[in-house]
């Protein structure tokens, strides 16, 4: 096997352009999965015999809150990466995950809330597992509102960095908080060792949805890392150099 | 088909408000999203543009 020198790929000039060539396939990928998604589980799911059509929230809910757990844990990872190597592309992409993460974590919360209110009667309870994606929320909003107050951007993205990293710690909490406390909200639709608690059908929306999900995070971070790309690396040679930036 | 009628599709057998407040807001928060990230790349690219520009007119002026 080739070796692949990945310090090569992380210098933000090749990254660029690596980025503008990808980011496109990765949000028509995105575009034909939510749309076989949404068929899916709108159109062929069956109404469900417990829950009525109400459990169709499931289909944003789930895949909602993955994402906020996965780009936190993406966040961390490029953090200890940054620490370690002092990257430069790190502390960039820690900064173009967090809005989106941020977004996943409220949308939980808020499909979250228009679920609990027909189903438990209540828009909001201290559960450990609500409780503790509400702290992922914060931490996300603590981790922007610190970065964006640093001007200095090593110091910055150092700073970014440790939040990302102790934070990092909530990510298991709010996954196994159902299995760890007793909680009103259910326990996991879907895990490695059991067979799925739901339909196949259903189990199959929510899938296509959280992989939509998944690619539309991909694509929009590779955009957005590339206009904080540019707006760091304004001084250096390559940039003037681009098509785009061309007077 | 499931569903007999649009108005039977849009009240989601009583849960109409709750799943289409959810997709509702998922769908509005995806694309502010995507409109905001495309608006920061275009501002900066006009900010770079801009620079280049100021910067190639006083190399100009020194010749």
């Amino acid at each position: 096997m080739k070796n692949i020198n990945w310090f090569h790929y992380a210098a933000p000039q090749t990254f660029y352009g690596l980025a503008a060539r990808v980011w496109p396939w990765f949000a028509v990928l995105a575009t034909v999965l939510a749309a076989a998604g949404l068929w899916l589980g709108f159109v062929v799911a069956p109404t469900d015999f417990q829950q009525g059509e109400g459990y169709r929230i499931i289909f944003v809910h789930v895949p909602a809150s993955w994402m906020s757990m996965v780009i936190y844990l993406a966040m961390a990872f490029w953090s200890v990466l940054g620490l370690t190597f002092n990257t430069r592309l790190s502390g960039m992409m820690t900064r173009a995950l967090a809005p989106t993460g941020a977004m996943f974590a409220f949308l939980s919360l808020w499909t979250g809330a228009l679920w609990g209110k027909p189903m438990w009667g209540a828009w909001w309870v201290w559960d450990a597992r609500l409780t503790s994606e509400l702290i992922l929320f914060f931490l996300y909003l603590g981790y922007i509102a610190l970065t964006s107050a640093i001007d200095d951007t090593r110091r910055s993205d150092r700073a970014g960095a440790l939040i990302a990293i102790v934070g990092a710690i909530n990510v298991p909490i709010i996954y196994f908080s159902v299995k760890w406390w007793n909680t009103l909200h259910q326990g996991a639709s879907v895990s490695l060792t059991k067979a799925p608690s739901m339909a196949e059908i259903m189990l199959w929306s929510m899938l296509l949805m959280a992989l939509a999900f998944w690619f539309y995070s991909v694509a929009l971070v590779l955009y957005r890392v590339r206009t904080l790309i540019l707006q760091r690396e304004r001084h250096a040679a390559w940039v003037h150099e681009l098509d785009e930036v061309k007077p | 088909m499931r569903w007999e009628s649009w108005s039977q599709f849009w009240a989601m057998g009583g849960y109409g408000v709750y799943v289409w407040g959810s997709m509702g807001m998922t769908a509005v928060l995806l694309a502010l999203e995507v409109l905001q990230a495309r608006v920061a790349h275009r501002q900066t690219l006009a900010q770079l543009k801009a620079e280049q520009a100021v910067a190639q007119s006083s190399v100009e002026e020194l010749m």
